[in-house]
């Protein structure tokens, strides 16, 4: 945008790259304080968090900057009873790897997402559950984790679906003049 | 905004993933070492997020309850079959009991049975044990125009608890069927042998004078007696219990330790209790 001569109305063109540029981890939070709401579903934000964090890595990962998953982590872990930390590394992980891969990613079909979105829940999972083990000292039960790793990739197609159709109601924004 | 070279804000991106996963060990040992501090920060969120969760439990707690309502359709079936059942076999209870109730009418009738009267009653709060005379007494708050008479019987929600003495203009006293001096005329259900309730001081009355041949057995209920036309036949009492040292006791059914608000009966029975008869002990004069 910068050596182009600013249109009349600057301001509003501004505030509306700014809010594109905020809306992925803003919905993302917006939506791991709703799943935090007690409606009996023990282990919903960290089975949010994972495939938002995901989405958007894969789909507009200039939108989601490390800086704001670590924020994103840290949210999650204070609204679960997770030890502070863990779920930060797995989102930043998961994250990491997820634009690394991206390229390939972005080309495939939903399914194929899906599947490798799968291999990367057992793998949070798995990395989250060593973590809190370490963290606590103790050996922890595996159902949980289980559980956990089902909700999560159970939840994606769902998040998926609502993720998609914002971020092609951005791209028809950006492609406006 | 800073403006940084190329090169160098690429590096920046770059350096800042493995920069933030070691960041995450940091917080994850912060974590650790001050638990407190984790703590905290939960509670700031917490308390700042407390009026969305709030707004939300509405729409979420209407979800539940259809969640819960389609439960219980799905279960209605089950529900139905054992309502069938359960009313079935209550309809045998009831056509015993209409049996029973014909049988009653018919000997009713044989006998020229009176009926007793549906007596009136006046309930009144307890508002503080012991005091007067007796050691077992209750005092009654009753309104300004009450009704309570020397005499009446005074019931908890379950039996027997005692009977009014004394009447003042907006109270009452209510001696307990434990106080000592406490002597009611009682019968046994099964087999219909009469005997006295005696009170001691204690939770329990003793059970005394019951005829020859009759030995009140545990778990026998007591009922009131209307031998001396103080009580009506048939309140209940309670069930006899016999002591480890060889005593027949009465546990009643009134809890006379959580007493609050007593039914004061009043069957019009003069009974032993002679209205103005036995106002108050007068002290006995000297001679």
């Amino acid at each position: 945008m910068k050596g182009r001569p600013a249109p009349a109305y600057g301001l509003l063109r501004q505030i509306d790259a700014l809010a594109r540029a905020v809306l992925p981890g803003g919905l993302t939070a917006l939506l791991l304080m709703l799943a935090a709401v007690p409606v009996g579903v023990p282990g919903l934000v960290p089975a949010v968090a994972l495939p938002c964090v995901f989405f958007w890595s894969v789909f507009r990962p200039a939108a989601l900057p490390p800086p704001v998953v670590f924020a994103l982590g840290l949210l999650q872990d204070l609204l679960t009873a997770a030890p502070l930390g863990a779920g930060v590394l797995v989102l930043l992980v998961v994250h990491g790897l997820a634009v690394r891969w991206r390229r390939l990613l972005v080309k495939q079909s939903f399914l194929l997402v899906w599947v490798t979105f799968c291999g990367f829940t057992a793998g949070a999972a798995a990395l989250g559950g060593a973590l809190q083990a370490l963290l606590a000292w103790q050996v922890l039960p595996v159902p949980p984790g289980a559980w956990q790793a089902l909700l999560t990739a159970g939840l994606y197609p769902l998040l998926a679906w609502l993720l998609t159709r914002v971020h092609e109601t951005m791209m028809r924004a950006e492609a406006a003049p | 905004m800073i403006r940084l070279s190329v090169p160098l804000r690429q590096a920046l991106s770059r350096l800042s993933l493995p920069l933030l996963i070691a960041l995450a060990f940091g917080t994850m040992l912060l974590g650790k070492a001050d638990a407190l501090l984790a703590e905290r920060a939960r509670m700031v969120l917490a308390d700042a997020l407390t009026p969305i969760w709030a707004a939300l439990r509405e729409p979420v707690g209407a979800l539940r309850d259809a969640a819960r309502e389609a439960g219980t359709l799905l279960d209605m079936r089950a529900e139905n079959a054992r309502l069938r059942e359960e009313n079935a076999r209550l309809h045998r209870w009831q056509a015993a009991a209409l049996a029973l109730e014909a049988e009653n009418a018919m000997l009713r009738r044989q006998l020229a049975y009176l009926p007793d009267a549906a007596p009136g009653f006046t309930t009144a709060r307890v508002v503080a044990d012991g005091g007067g005379t007796y050691a077992r007494a209750v005092l009654l708050a009753a309104g300004p125009n009450h009704a309570v008479r020397k005499g009446q019987v005074a019931l908890d929600e379950r039996g027997l608890a005692g009977r009014v003495t004394e009447v003042g203009a907006r109270s009452a006293r209510v001696v307990l069927a434990t106080d000592i001096n406490s002597r009611i005329p009682v019968a046994l259900e099964g087999s219909r042998a009469r005997a006295m309730m005696v009170g001691t001081n204690g939770a329990r009355p003793r059970l005394q004078y019951w005829p020859a041949g009759n030995r009140p057995q545990e778990g026998d209920r007591v009922v009131t007696s209307a031998e001396a036309n103080a009580f009506p036949a048939g309140l209940p009492v309670g069930v006899v219990r016999w002591t480890a040292s060889g005593a027949a006791e009465i546990e009643l059914f009134a809890r006379l330790d959580r007493l609050d608000v007593l039914r004061l009966f009043d069957y019009g029975l003069g009974g032993i209790l002679p209205p103005e008869a036995v106002a108050r002990p007068e002290p006995r004069a000297k001679r």
